[in-house]
């Protein structure tokens, strides 16, 4: 056959793109399972981070099972839903614009680490040049924070790059969410330095403003949400210490 | 044996490791050399990556050259070197997690390395298939010792550390008031490094030096 021709050319290029096409295709789907579980030790490795375990790809699973020992998801309005909060891709979530946050589920963990029980919750919001998320665990008081993790996919190195290390993750341990009044602030990523003894700020990064910015934002959105899931719970604790108070009286 | 590696054939390897760079001499792929040399490790799996895809695409092109129709012989050479580069992303997001994370968007752009598609058009495109293997060692590992090189500096001077290790007798150094060069992580410093590459060289061959 004439090399030149059109039908050989034509020829030629669906062959090619058809060996190519299902060489490709088997191999996707044979690391198919491989790709899975190491997304999934990765998330592993990101939630037990919060609450201070270190844990590598090697024994992610066995950690996690014996740290994590529950885990639900919420809607909106702080409502208990059904479904698997492990399966739950909240940075997927995020970047699909037509989703109302009404709409979005949002799954928190529930751990324990020396007989201290703690509340995972993932974050997930917007830097300078990408996403930030992260994973905050608080004590039993659903106030107080116990450890926070942040990650990123691009901000500036030793700039707003800086959020994923422990000079900035560190100062949130022991800050609260709550004030005193019991009414939701968050935690505030302040410009210039947070102000001292105050239990609702952290130092922002000098020259990586729009990410702490980004990551501030990032907490009031999301703490907002589990706020109303922990105000119902808190309600729920008080009035069964208020029970068990008028029981003694009695 | 002896036509089985002849001179001729030990220049193929040996030029584009030295004064036929596709670095420092003709460059080429300078963007991923910039990019990715923070670390040893990524640079080595980079180089690995490299090496596989274009050892792989020369030689299946060089096999193909007489069918390939010669008006789209770009797409064709296109089209190999994407699915390989595919190939290996998907094994190393299978295989090697931390690495493709790290490495993440580079593996892709190695399909826009010009040093590939560079090395089929002008050599396997025309040359028999151990020639072509051969030419494409050479300039994969030329790429690579340049991409090794270069972030061995910058991971030792600006982490203090070599392959994510820490150096013991950096200890030392640091109580003396020593501190890592935070320069060394951005990118300007890899395209100093280079050029430092790149006047070694030169200075050792006189040659290398434009007349101007």
């Amino acid at each position: 056959m004439n090399k030149e021709s059109n039908l050989y050319t034509f020829l030629f290029a669906i062959i090619m793109v058809l060996v190519v096409g299902t060489v490709l295709a088997v191999t996707s789907e044979v690391l198919q399972p491989r790709k899975k579980q190491n997304a999934a030790d990765k998330k592993m490795i990101d939630i037990l981070s919060a609450i201070g375990v270190d844990a590598t790809r090697n024994n992610a699973k066995e950690k996690y099972t014996e740290y994590i020992y529950d885990a639900s998801i919420i809607d909106y309005k702080g409502n208990l839903i059904e479904g698997s909060a492990f399966d739950i891709d909240v940075l997927f979530q995020y970047r699909d614009k037509t989703l109302l946050p009404e709409d979005k589920k949002y799954p928190m963990f529930k751990a324990r680490k020396n007989n201290s029980e703690y509340t995972i919750i993932p974050m997930v919001g917007s830097g300078l040049w990408g996403p930030v998320w992260g994973f905050l665990a608080l004590e039993k008081d659903y106030n107080t924070v116990y450890g926070a993790v942040f990650d990123h996919e691009k901000e500036t190195p030793g700039l707003g790059a800086e959020i994923n290390t422990d000079f900035f993750e560190v100062p949130f341990k022991g800050k609260k969410i709550r004030n005193s009044l019991g009414q939701f602030v968050s935690i505030e990523v302040k410009k210039g330095g947070a102000d001292k003894g105050s239990k609702h700020q952290v130092d922002g990064i000098t020259g990586g403003t729009i990410t702490s910015d980004g990551v501030a934002a990032m907490l009031e959105n999301t703490l907002e949400i589990y706020n109303n899931y922990f105000s119902r719970i808190n309600f729920s604790l008080n009035d069964t210490i208020i029970q068990s108070l008028n029981n003694n009286i009695e | 044996m002896k036509s089985f590696f002849t001179k001729q054939h030990q220049k193929l390897i040996a030029d584009p490791m030295g004064d036929q760079n596709p670095i420092t001499i003709q460059v080429l792929g300078i963007c991923s050399a910039l990019a990715i040399t923070t670390q040893l490790e990524n640079a080595l799996v980079m180089t690995l990556a490299v090496i596989f895809v274009m050892t792989s695409a020369s030689s299946i092109i060089s096999l193909l050259r007489n069918h390939i129709p010669n008006r789209i012989r770009i797409i064709v050479q296109l089209l190999v070197v994407a699915s390989l580069v595919a190939l290996v992303d998907q094994i190393l997001k299978a295989f090697l997690p931390d690495a493709s994370e790290q490495l993440s968007v580079f593996i892709g752009l190695i399909i826009t390395n010009c040093i590939i598609m560079g090395r089929l058009e002008a050599f396997a495109m025309g040359n028999k298939l151990w020639e072509s293997f051969l030419d494409a060692l050479g300039n994969a590992f030329g790429y690579g010792w340049i991409l090794v090189a270069v972030a061995f500096v910058r991971e030792l001077f600006g982490s203090g550390k070599l392959m994510g290790y820490e150096i013991p007798g950096f200890t030392y150094l640091y109580d003396l008031g020593y501190m890592n060069n935070n320069l060394m992580i951005l990118p300007p410093m890899a395209l100093v490094v280079v050029g430092l590459i790149i006047w070694m060289q030169r200075s050792k061959n006189n040659d290398l030096i434009e007349e101007n």
